[in-house]
């Protein structure tokens, strides 16, 4: 497999992105609102006579809505990752790509890396900002920096990663099995569940997802979860019935 | 330049492609004629290695279709303009064709050259900087003929280039592929535009699921007619003709057409029985204006092949 092919074919594809509102709207905003939002929530929390943020409570909240930007992931992954095959299906673009001396590897490559990078720079620049907005608004409440720590540049370096990487390859799967972009988006929308179940998980104190030792156990496991699905993207990848199947 | 053997196609319980055999040599025009269904397409995907055979072997450039090994290879040889054109909309023509150039491993400076020589050739440089999206369907068809041409490929598959064209626009892509044939290149022109493949191509092949004819246009046109049938010969006189005439013309007069001043009259060989019918007719009285051989089109040919090949 050459890289350079799938670099190709990611420089096209950032570009058509970058022409594409919905896209830009999604990536610029979005990230960047949460982290406003969250801030606003626990400035107003914090404020109400009624129910006063205690410092011990903030310190298991801060986390959890962090952890906000691992499922924040999956959905910002979507309207990319689903649009990548069965998008250029739709236009009619995708048999002259095929035509080129290039493998299903390298395409499958290059279209994972154009939805795989803008999001994960939008949801490091807006938890970035989430964190120093929070550590703003909790200096004083706290007495000390919550962020950043040991356990958050987990969340954010590897795990936020791996997991927008699963979320981009099973909408990659999706993409190249539906045959309009709508059905891709619903179903690629769907890859938010798990991630959301183990937020849920840690809420109910399933899991301890302050834990180092579990978010490193659940970085492992969704690893071994993307080079799967970069398998399965493969090996579902049909050129033959992209072409005369799909209508 | 290609192979083909016995090529053949099928979708399930479909046969899209029923064992097609020719062969296309190194700067030969050669179209595929043939109505919408008749597989045309698929034989050009299969030649593209897009989709597999179901049997047969074909060979491009020498390399077997069949072996997976050969595909990156065959795609780099040739070069490809769909049925749709395909193209980026949100991107430049320019941004279009530097794209293709790079995945075909065009060096840089060549990619350059080529996609300044293709848009300037096919009216496109001036526009080279507009999206793609807000050219005309004749523009974006033109843009498409450069993206095939822009790794210089040594085959040039076109799948219906015309189609859908405006007559100007079609014009136009007809002149670029006449210029293209000029430059020696290898083109497989899947068309149903019988004029069009008449004007450039060198061969036709007639596509009804099986692969009815083949031949220059001007020996499928001699095939129909002179092929065991009777050819026609009309004559045009200044006056109607007589009984007399028409008896005198013997034999020939049972396959007489008579219709005002014309004559249309069946013979097998009008080369050497027009003389005979002049003579006759002259010392019968009859004053001749002219003596014309109704020779068959390729129309003529393409409708009685496809309707005897049956299919579709």
């Amino acid at each position: 497999m050459r890289l350079s092919k799938s670099r190709v074919i990611a420089a096209k594809d950032f570009k058509t992105y970058r022409k594409k509102r919905n896209v830009i709207y999604s990536l610029a905003v979005i990230p960047f609102l949460v982290a406003i939002l969250i801030t606003a929530v626990i400035l107003y929390a914090g404020r109400r006579s009624t129910s006063r943020l205690a410092p011990a409570e903030l310190t298991l909240l801060l986390p959890a809505f962090l952890f906000f930007y691992v499922i924040l992931a999956a959905y910002l992954a979507t309207p990319i990752a689903s649009y990548t095959i069965v998008g250029e299906k739709v236009e009619k673009s995708l048999e002259p790509l095929l035509a080129t001396p290039t493998t299903d590897g390298e395409i499958l490559l290059g279209k994972g890396l154009a939805a795989f990078l803008p999001p994960l720079a939008a949801l490091w620049a807006g938890s970035a900002l989430f964190m120093v907005l929070m550590d703003l608004a909790t200096r004083s409440k706290l007495g000390y920096y919550f962020f950043p720590n040991w356990d958050s540049a987990l969340v954010i370096l590897l795990l936020l990663p791996v997991a927008l990487l699963m979320s981009v390859e099973a909408n990659v799967v999706v993409s190249s099995r539906v045959t309009d972009v709508r059905a891709g988006q619903q179903l690629g929308s769907l890859t938010v569940i798990p991630l959301a179940a183990l937020y849920g998980a840690g809420e109910l104190n399933l899991i301890d997802l302050g834990d180092t030792t579990n978010l490193l156990a659940i970085v492992a496991a969704l690893a071994v979860v993307d080079v799967v699905l970069f398998f399965l993207a493969r090996a579902t990848f049909r050129r033959e019935e992209i072409l005369t199947k799909w209508r | 330049m290609i192979e083909a053997n016995d090529l053949t196609k099928r979708f399930g319980g479909l046969t899209a492609v029923d064992s097609v055999s020719f062969s296309v040599g190194a700067g030969e025009v050669f179209g595929f004629l043939g109505p919408n269904g008749a597989g045309k397409t698929t034989t050009v995907r299969m030649l593209s290695c897009l989709i597999s055979k179901t049997s047969g072997d074909a060979k491009i450039g020498g390399y077997d279709i069949g072996d997976e090994s050969n595909h990156l290879k065959i795609r780099k040889l040739i070069g490809l303009v769909p049925d749709n054109v395909g193209l980026y909309d949100e991107l430049s023509a320019y941004e279009n064709l530097d794209f293709y150039g790079k995945l075909y491993d065009c060096a840089p400076a060549k990619r350059k050259e080529n996609i300044e020589r293709f848009l300037t050739m096919l009216g496109l440089w001036e526009k080279r900087d507009a999206a793609a999206g807000t050219f005309s369907k004749g523009m974006k068809q033109k843009l498409a003929i450069a993206r095939a041409l822009v790794h210089e490929p040594e085959l040039l598959f076109m799948d219906e280039p015309t189609a859908n064209l405006d007559p100007e626009s079609a014009k136009t892509v007809r002149d670029f592929i006449l210029e293209l044939k000029k430059e020696k290149k290898t083109i497989f022109l899947n068309t149903h535009n019988l004029d069009e493949a008449q004007r450039i191509c060198d061969r036709i092949g007639i596509l009804n699921t099986k692969l009815v004819a083949t031949g220059t246009p001007q020996e499928l046109e001699r095939a129909l007619s002179g092929g065991g049938g009777a050819r026609q010969t009309v004559v045009l006189l200044q006056e109607p003709p007589t009984d007399a005439m028409l008896a005198a013309l013997g034999p020939l007069s049972s396959s007489v057409k008579q219709e005002g001043n014309r004559l249309t009259i069946d013979l097998k060989d009008p080369e050497r029985e027009n003389s005979l019918v002049v003579d006759a007719l002259v010392k019968a009285g009859g004053h001749i204006q002219s003596v014309t051989i109704a020779s068959a089109s390729l129309e003529d040919v393409y409708l009685k092949l496809v309707r005897e090949g049956g299919g579709g």
